[in-house]
């Protein structure tokens, strides 16, 4: 009996959590048009609903009802499954990730570890639909994006073991509730280094501008989905999204204390802690998106073996010198 | 794996390609992300300008050129005028030689405005683009405002220009070159300190002085290679000898060069309209023995005398041919480079042969040299450095 309660509950929170993300996914959509088109003096959506509010609903329903063009060399069992492995690993990372205090679906003790491996699954849907799309672009922006997440991939592993070094755990919850015992409340200040390293990481590892190479429209026109339309097209999108998300919301848990405000704030300003926790994450995560949507507005491209270079001679040192820095901290204090 | 059973992967980049610039085709064979080898193909805007022309009497030929380089309509229509009036003796007044000149310098900042948006946009900055075209729109609407034309102007005349610019004009454009420089130091905060964008530019697609030559290169391209040739300083056209300017010159002849080249470019023209505006003479617009086409009076048939040179047809021999027709070629500086027009007179109202001197074709020839050893992405900077419009390579 107690099963079946247990699997109710999950399965009632899972499609809640479900709707509220792509709600959110949607309008993050609607915000990187917007803020860009204001970093770039345009106004971006106008034209569906009051300032283009309804847009992400207009785009949604076209990708539906649009034509599913399969070509007719590709492999088609892999081709049309591509586009789910990716979009299942991104959204199964979010099973971990708290947003509030007890509002998560699953406590998993190892969660950063159950993060970063299924972010890692998410290549594959990646790697295959380039390869299955028989189209020499796709092929070239998907062996790119391999090479990029693997050498990203470690980088961003590493940087976040100084934060598992200072709270002692690899649970999501309990690594924010060990930010409280400081004063400052969050883990960006000793860990500013293991910062860096994960923002440049986070946005390597998500394929976003500076580091967009596997789907660098104006060399491979669209990498690895050049060959994908409709549907299984905004599959990809999603799943990008949902990473950038995904990824938003690590950084908020393991660097900026969660859905916590810092001590030292609620000393200053007391009333601060009638807002509901889950403003505080949703302020921080949309940091981070906006951080992603500036940096698209603003940086040129890497290039490919520049990108390589980043990765291995400077982030991959830099998370490593922080590893011994915090060890060496975290023995004599 | 046999080495021998290996090949290299080949890639075709073009005619469809969002950062070949139009229509250029390139097949890059490739080993990894290295070039192998490049082989530009053009001729997929090819319209026969030239041949067209031949048949098309002097006045009626000027709306073709146009169409060469249609981000810079305005320069090519002053070459082409310049070549005819060389061809014919024909004198221009001051004023319009100043208006020339001004307008010449409009649309290098119109082309060298497109320019930096594409180039920006092909390494990935996408905001610069719309900040190089708001400045764009801007200059379009004051070429409205005299030709009423925004891209293809056909304003020059031969032997003056169309119309009299007013002061409303004046003021604009006046305004506008005050505000210019600043707009410049605009798109150079977005790129120029960024070092995504030096790394990518810097050392990239070098060419030294002496091979730049070689290959014939002219303009910006030549000149970021620290070769010290402007067809304004050199050969003197419109009024270019009564402005002072300066010709900035590149060092290293990689992309950056290039590009600094063309960004200093922005404020030498944005000077030289600010001088002709200030010593704009006043005076005739056209000259008195301009090429006119006679409207005829009735509206049945065009007589031959109407069109104010006599149609000479005879047959001729080769030595008589020679002896007896002239050529002349005259170039300007056109934002791309070295713009020339060949034209062969034999003393019809057509000419015999019209060739086009284009830049854009010799600096798509030069694209194997700088890709070959580089990577993909090195191509598109590359394309967006030696700044090449299809439709004037191509014709």
């Amino acid at each position: 009996m107690e099963t079946i309660y247990v699997i109710l509950i999950t399965t009632i929170k899972t499609i809640i959590y479900f709707g509220v993300l792509m709600l959110h996914v949607a309008y993050a959509t609607y915000a990187e048009r917007k803020i860009i088109g204001h970093i770039q003096l345009r106004l971006g959506p106008m034209v569906v609903g009051p300032h283009g509010l309804l847009q992400p609903i207009a785009d949604v329903v076209k990708l539906i009802f649009k034509e599913d063009i399969i070509p007719y060399n590709v492999d088609r069992k892999i081709f049309t499954i591509a586009p789910l492995i990716s979009l299942t690993a991104a959204l199964s990372t979010f099973a971990v990730i708290p947003v509030s205090e007890n509002w998560l679906i699953s406590n998993v003790n190892v969660g950063i570890l159950y993060v970063l491996g299924i972010a890692g699954i998410g290549t594959y849907g990646i790697i295959f639909a380039g390869w299955a799309s028989n189209s020499k672009y796709a092929f070239l922006g998907s062996l790119r994006s391999a090479a990029q997440m693997i050498s990203y991939e470690v980088a961003l592993a590493m940087s976040l073991v100084g934060v598992i070094l200072m709270a002692e755990s690899f649970n999501l919850t309990e690594i924010v509730n060990k930010q409280l015992e400081y004063s400052y409340g969050m883990f960006l200040i000793p860990q500013f280094l293991g910062y860096f390293v994960f923002i440049v990481a986070m946005l390597a590892e998500t394929n976003r501008v500076p580091f967009d190479l596997p789907e660098a429209e104006t060399e491979l026109v669209a990498g690895y989905f050049v060959e994908y339309s409709g549907i299984r097209f905004s599959l990809f999108y999603l799943a990008e999204y949902l990473a950038m998300f995904c990824m938003s919301a690590l950084a908020t848990i393991c660097f900026w204390g969660g859905w916590t405000v810092p001590p030292f704030l609620l000393t200053i300003f007391p009333f601060l802690g009638i807002i509901p926790g889950i403003i505080w994450f949703l302020i921080k995560v949309y940091f981070h998106m906006f951080l992603f949507f500036w940096i698209r507005g603003t940086l040129p491209r890497y290039r490919y073996d520049q990108l390589m270079s980043i990765g291995w001679k400077v982030l991959l040192p830099l998370a490593l010198l922080n590893i011994v820095l915090t060890s060496i901290i975290k023995y004599y204090w | 794996m046999n080495p021998e059973n290996t090949r290299e992967l080949l890639i075709n980049m073009g005619p469809q390609h969002p950062a070949t610039h139009g229509v250029l085709r390139l097949v890059l064979e490739i080993e990894g992300e290295v070039i192998k080898k490049c082989i530009p193909y053009i001729g997929y805007l090819h319209r026969g300008v030239e041949k067209l022309s031949e048949d098309l009497t002097y006045v009626q030929s000027l709306p073709l050129t146009d169409r060469l380089d249609y981000l810079s309509s305005m320069i090519n229509n002053v070459g082409f005028c310049i070549a005819v009036e060389k061809l014919m003796g024909i004198s221009v007044p001051e004023r319009a030689k100043f208006i020339r000149t001004m307008m010449s310098e409009m649309a290098r900042i119109c082309s060298h405005l497109v320019w930096i948006a594409t180039h920006a946009l092909d390494v990935g900055a996408m905001t610069v683009f719309l900040y190089a075209m708001r400045d764009r729109e801007k200059l379009l609407e004051l070429f409205e405002m005299v030709t009423g034309a925004r891209l293809t102007v056909s304003y020059p005349r031969v032997g003056g220009v169309r119309c009299d610019v007013n002061q409303e004009f004046l003021d604009e454009l006046y305004k506008f070159v005050n505000e210019f420089p600043k707009k410049v130091e605009e798109y150079e905060t977005l790129i120029d300190r960024n070092r995504v964008w030096l790394r990518r530019t810097k050392g990239v697609g070098v060419i030294t002085a002496e091979e730049a030559i070689n290959w014939g290169l002219t303009g910006p391209t030549l000149r970021g290679s620290g070769v010290y040739y402007d067809i304004r300083k050199f050969f003197p056209y419109d009024a270019y000898d009564k402005v002072e300017f300066e010709v900035p010159l590149g060092k290293n002849g990689d992309i950056y060069d290039r590009y600094k080249c063309r960004m200093l470019e922005f404020r030498q023209s944005a000077k030289i309209i600010k001088q002709c505006i200030e010593l704009l003479p006043e005076g005739a617009i056209l000259a008195d023995d301009a090429l006119r086409i006679r409207m005829p009076s009735s509206p049945l048939k065009i007589d031959k005398k109407d069109i104010q040179f006599e149609i000479y047809i005879e047959d001729k021999s080769i030595e008589d041919f020679i002896n007896k027709f002239t050529e002349v070629y005259a170039s300007i500086e056109a934002p791309k480079g070295e713009l020339g027009f060949y034209i062969v007179c034999d003393d019809s109202a057509k000419p015999y042969r019209m060739r086009v001197r284009a830049p854009s074709f010799v600096h798509a020839g030069v694209l194997p040299r700088l890709c070959e050893g580089a990577l993909i992405a090195d191509v598109i900077a590359n394309i967006g450095s030696i700044d090449i419009v299809l439709g004037e390579c191509d014709r």
